[in-house]
């Protein structure tokens, strides 16, 4: 087995908190968590169903090198970015921030749900913005939409249908987005190149800590 | 010459024809009162946003946020950049931050920059818009150009979060910000009180994850409703998007019969200060603002 996530494992041994604290953004913060618990009361997700371990949990899991149990977890693709734990944290930890990394983490090493729709529109968001340098912001509802398949987005599109046709009568929606005709960056060329040395470097970085 | 002069990063949402497209036209109107000078940074792109986490990681996100500061300094030099949106704001600020504190991360950033024919050398103060208005102006400022107060018009001050948190408005509490209520108050409206001012609606779940979202945009509505407001005002473009389309489908879920505008700041001070409802891209609201349509056309 070489996948990327069988040579974490590898690499760090029993050493999950080490891994996180390498290889996820932020990860370096967990480990100043004191359990006080703040952040899960705080999240405004936290109280509908999805939730498995709010990050204070996360954070004690990670301490106690339950790597399955922290790459299983649905608790960081809840995070709506509002950042009230990382304001309301007594040990300063950025939360937020810990929560992306770890769920970036996550996807980078494959272990990512699939289907999950939070984690598919951070993906599509950025391919998105990055295309062209500025966002589409119809390709990036079809492609949310059409995730589980042609027939369930039509319906996904029949349910908004109201609140479409609202946007475009208000001149907030410009569907000829959805075939291109969209605003976009001069030196697209200048931003792809940019991004590339920017991924290939922030691969080397990775790779030198471990 | 204009009394203040900004680099301006409107944002994607912001852009014709996008979602919060009539927040531009309201905020040029208001700064044409203010005597404030916007220049767009030539070229600028996306900051990536909050939700692209995933994908982007951290030194692709910070080149994106970096290009602009380049952008900006190597065309508008001396001028700080100034943001309407909540999340344009915070990539940016953050990104400043990261980079200024971290000499390793700043050094692979230049590297990137070169690829796009560009480099840093100082980066630029970053403001949003509302700091504009009450850091650099101030109250007193903003009241003079009112000619038509909008008496006798209860609004709730939407804050929401990122226009709040991490960074906030100086002298502003993450837990109860004053500041858009006192904007409200500033331009004649009544503040009304309003205990989901800083509720998180939801962000880019409304689009992934619509129950979660809806339920709390739900909660934040019926806060504004409580509180005797007959409009919501914000400072945010998801916000704004996000409390004012879902009523429709909400009021389908929950049996509510929630009708209620959704503004911006700019649009009050726009129409405050004798502008047009056009000038205040009224028609940009899908939840049509009768009171104040009329209030401009009087």
């Amino acid at each position: 087995m070489s996948d990327m996530n069988t040579q974490m494992a590898e690499r760090y041994k029993n050493n999950f908190l080490k891994e996180i604290e390498e290889q996820a953004e932020m990860g370096e913060w967990v480990k100043m968590c004191m359990q006080c618990g703040l952040c899960s009361g705080s999240c405004p997700t936290n109280f509908h169903s999805g939730w498995d371990h709010p990050p204070q949990e996360i954070f004690m899991l990670i301490r106690a090198g339950k790597r399955e149990e922290v790459l299983n977890a649905q608790g960081m693709y809840m995070c709506t970015s509002c950042y009230n734990c990382y304001v309301r944290c007594p040990r300063k930890v950025p939360v937020t921030h810990v929560m992306h990394g770890i769920a970036e983490y996550a996807y980078r090493i494959g272990r990512a749900p699939k289907t999950q729709p939070t984690m598919h529109l951070s993906k599509t968001f950025w391919t998105n913005a990055t295309k062209n340098g500025r966002v589409n912001e119809v390709q990036l509802t079809q492609s949310l939409y059409f995730k589980d398949g042609i027939s369930a987005g039509i319906k996904k599109a029949m349910e908004m249908q109201s609140v479409a046709l609202g946007l475009v009568k208000a001149g907030r929606l410009n569907l000829l987005e959805a075939v291109g005709i969209a605003h976009k960056c001069k030196d697209v060329k200048g931003i792809h190149a940019m991004l590339a040395k920017a991924k290939e470097l922030e691969a080397k970085r990775k790779e030198a800590k471990a | 010459m204009a009394r203040k002069e900004y680099a301006f990063y409107p944002g994607c949402s912001s852009q014709k024809g996008a979602s919060a497209s009539n927040y531009l036209v309201s905020v040029e109107s208001m700064c044409k009162t203010l005597d404030i000078k916007m220049t767009e940074i030539p070229d600028w792109n996306c900051c990536g946003a909050s939700v692209s986490y995933a994908e982007s990681g951290e030194l692709p996100r910070i080149a994106m946020n970096a290009r602009n500061f380049a952008l900006a300094e190597t065309n508008l030099p001396g001028q700080d950049i100034v943001a309407t949106c909540a999340a344009c704001w915070l990539g940016s600020r953050e990104s400043k931050e990261r980079l200024e504190h971290n000499s390793g991360l700043m050094a692979d950033t230049q590297t990137a920059l070169k690829e796009a024919g560009l480099q840093i050398k100082v980066i630029p103060e970053i403001k949003h818009m509302v700091e504009v208005l009450i850091e650099d102006l101030g109250y007193d400022e903003l009241k003079k150009p009112v000619k038509k107060p909008l008496q006798g018009m209860k609004f709730a001050g939407y804050v929401g979060c990122q226009t709040n948190r991490p960074f906030g408005i100086s002298g502003e509490s993450f837990e109860n910000p004053m500041y858009l209520d006192r904007l409200i108050e500033t331009v004649g409206g009544e503040a009304v009180k309003f205990d989901q001012k800083v509720t998180c609606c939801g962000g880019a779940l409304a689009f992934s994850e619509p129950e979660k979202a809806q339920g709390q945009i739900k909660d934040i509505i019926e806060a504004a409703y409580d509180g005797g407001a007959e409009m919501i005002v914000t400072p945010c473009p998801l916000c704004q998007a996000n409390v004012e389309v879902y009523q429709g489908q909400i009021n389908k879920k929950y049996g509510t019969k929630f009708d209620i505008p959704v503004l911006y700041y700019s649009q009050l001070m726009t129409l405050a200060y004798g502008g047009s409802a056009k000038e205040a891209g009224l028609n940009g609201n899908v939840v049509r603002a009768r009171k104040l349509e009329e209030f401009a056309g009087k």
